[in-house]
């Protein structure tokens, strides 16, 4: 396949169809409104089902009621979308049907603006809707990588009956880059639904798919079943990228775009003589805390940035358990941290640590 | 799983389980008219010969565990959303049967948006939605439907409609839409009125089944334990203050929908 020019949203949108995408459900918020003008487009020339919905409360619940029948199926959304979408989130959780999300997150809180953001770290990672559980948060620096984690989310969706949502700030999907699009994979014909699915019960005991279970016993067995699948998925699922680490005593964690800023941060401070790194979470949940936590005990300090006031931040100090100083860099409401801001806060850290 | 009992081989069955329902003892009060409309709906998908490619999506409501009693795949939407859940899988999977079961609170009020949509996409869906004019599984609270002057533990003053707005009528306000097929009232306070009401239920569901659009059964029914009456006294309530004020009948039959009816 040749390398070829794309907008991120659009790509997003081509991956999923590429992935076996068999339905779509969405409403438009901006800055991601071009999936689902993408996919209006696409899935009917390929026979395929795009809906428009009146609300992404009525989105969610019809990509539920699609993934119950055993369709692949995902929506997108922006911020303040996704917010009204938690319902859904937590009654796919329980009921443990496989679904796709994106958010191109937004500033907030509130309507906020359409500027790229990271501020919804804590509602993807720590309450993406009531009760128990996490989905896998998985978070592209790139439209290469974007395209990339379209196809695993699906993937993971699938091999664990969960909620899978990819997380990246709204720049992503407006820009443009180089990027391979993989094959067409063929869509799983509806005579291939899994056997939980809800197809009719045609010669078999009637599929019953639900979140509600009124003895205490009953859901806290399906809660110890969720946990545990939980963690499987952590042991197995984690996934991050590091830059100039081996050497490193001062350690950026930055995830998506900041992440990828903070290359060039890396590479400016490493012309200065100092011996920075860079440790890029993939999956935000799971968290790569293991691997926080070795360089932790090796490096001088470590430097988060995000588009956010210190949400992962949180999690990092967690991993990092006081072995070693952290400091936060964020920016807020839609502003991007540039490299002439945070190399500074770098050398700061260089000469107090 | 439920298909009746032992019949010894000289007697002729008269009246058994349908069989898309199971024989599992239901949660509902006694004098309770779901029992009835489950009945009703089972047969009509026994009769269509339509079990096992149909779907059904219960509501959050008295009704939450109707997936239990029906012999059929389902699965449980969250409270007004089952209109949008069964679109999702009517959309991907067109040749199942999806329906709908949802009470007021779940669709005259918390689901009013995905109800009314999915009417007007003419979503090929069945609704059955029962109106009892109360939220029962919460003790009786007052519903989208209370009549005004109910009385309901959260209308302790009976319904003031300067304050708590009117009752309203769905089967009026989803027979408007062009994408709604067939929209009806019925009610199942009497023996006459039970088999209207069956009539009507296989009407949608036939009309889901020739493609035609939005089907829905909108049926009066009667809520005894919350009401503060008997099982009797709750149906002579029903008639004589629902019925006047939801009037029973079609509000919507499409010209393709009265050439169905004339097949049958």
């Amino acid at each position: 396949m040749a390398r070829e020019l794309w907008e991120g949203n659009m790509a997003i949108a081509e991956a999923a169809v590429r992935a076996g995408l068999e339905a779509f459900f969405g409403y438009p918020i901006t800055p991601q409104t071009e999936i689902l003008e993408y996919l209006s487009r696409r899935l009917p020339e390929l026979g395929r089902v795009f809906l428009q919905a009146e609300s992404e409360v009525a989105s969610i619940n019809m990509v539920y009621g699609a993934a119950c029948a055993g369709a692949r199926v995902m929506t997108s959304s922006s911020s303040p979308g996704i917010s009204l979408m938690q319902e859904g989130f937590s009654y796919i959780a329980c009921s443990e049907v496989p679904a796709v999300v994106v958010n191109l997150m937004r500033g907030g809180p509130g309507l906020g603006n359409v500027a790229p953001s990271q501020g919804d770290y804590f509602q993807a990672v720590k309450m993406a809707g009531h009760g128990d559980f996490h989905p896998i948060v998985l978070a592209p620096g790139s439209i290469q990588e974007a395209i990339d984690l379209t196809i695993l989310a699906f993937d993971l969706a699938d091999r664990y009956r969960t909620l899978a949502m990819i997380v990246a700030d709204g720049s992503l999907g407006q820009m443009m880059e180089p990027a391979e699009m993989p094959p067409m994979r063929p869509v799983r014909p509806p005579g291939e639904r899994p056997p939980w699915a809800l197809t009719g019960a045609r010669g078999r005991l009637p599929n019953v798919i639900t979140s509600l279970y009124l003895a205490e016993e009953d859901l806290e067995q399906v809660n110890l079943r969720l946990q545990a699948k939980l963690r499987r998925i952590a042991a197995n699922e984690v996934r991050w990228k590091e830059y100039a680490t081996d050497d490193a005593e001062l350690l950026i964690v930055a995830f998506g775009t900041v992440g990828r800023i903070c290359q060039t941060v890396v590479r400016e401070a490493r012309a200065k003589g100092l011996k920075a790194g860079l440790l890029r979470p993939v999956t935000l949940w799971p968290f790569p805390s293991t691997r926080i936590a070795e360089l932790a005990a090796r490096v001088r300090g470590m430097l988060v940035v995000e588009m956010n006031a210190g949400q992962m931040l949180e999690d990092v100090r967690l991993a990092v358990e006081a072995r070693c100083p952290v400091r936060f860099y964020g920016r807020l409401g839609g502003m991007i941290p540039l490299p002439d801001e945070i190399l500074p806060q770098l050398e700061a850290m260089d000469a107090e640590v | 799983m439920a298909t009746g009992q032992d019949i010894p081989p000289d007697m002729e069955p008269v009246y058994q389980y349908p069989e898309s329902l199971t024989s599992r003892f239901t949660h509902y009060c006694p004098g309770c008219t779901h029992g009835v409309i489950h009945r009703l709906i089972a047969e009509v998908i026994d009769e269509l010969g339509i079990r096992e490619r149909t779907v059904g999506v219960a509501p959050v409501g008295c009704a939450v565990l109707a997936y239990d009693y029906f012999n059929l795949d389902f699965c449980e939407a969250a409270h007004g959303r089952a209109p949008a859940m069964a679109t999702g899988i009517k959309r991907v999977s067109p040749d199942t049967v999806v329906f709908t079961y949802q009470g007021d609170g779940d669709l005259a009020a918390i689901g009013t948006a995905e109800i009314i949509h999915a009417a007007n996409r003419g979503e090929l869906i069945t609704t059955i939605f029962v109106n009892n004019a109360i939220y029962g599984m919460t003790g009786g609270q007052m519903a989208p439907t209370t009549l005004p002057g109910q009385v309901t533990t959260s209308s302790p003053g009976g319904r003031d409609v300067r304050m708590a707005g009117w009752p309203i009528k769905m089967a009026e306000l989803i027979g408007v839409l062009p994408g709604a097929a067939y929209v009806t009232r019925q009610a199942v306070l009497d023996v006459p009125g039970i088999r209207r009401a069956k009539q009507a239920i296989r009407l949608a569901f036939r009309v889901q089944l020739a493609g035609l659009g939005f089907s829905m059964v909108e049926i009066l029914s009667t809520c005894n334990t919350n009401w503060g009456l008997s099982p009797l006294e709750a149906l002579e309530w029903a008639k004589a203050h629902m019925v006047p004020y939801y009037p029973l009948g079609d509000t919507k039959v499409a010209d393709a929908v009265r050439a169905l009816m004339e097949q049958a």
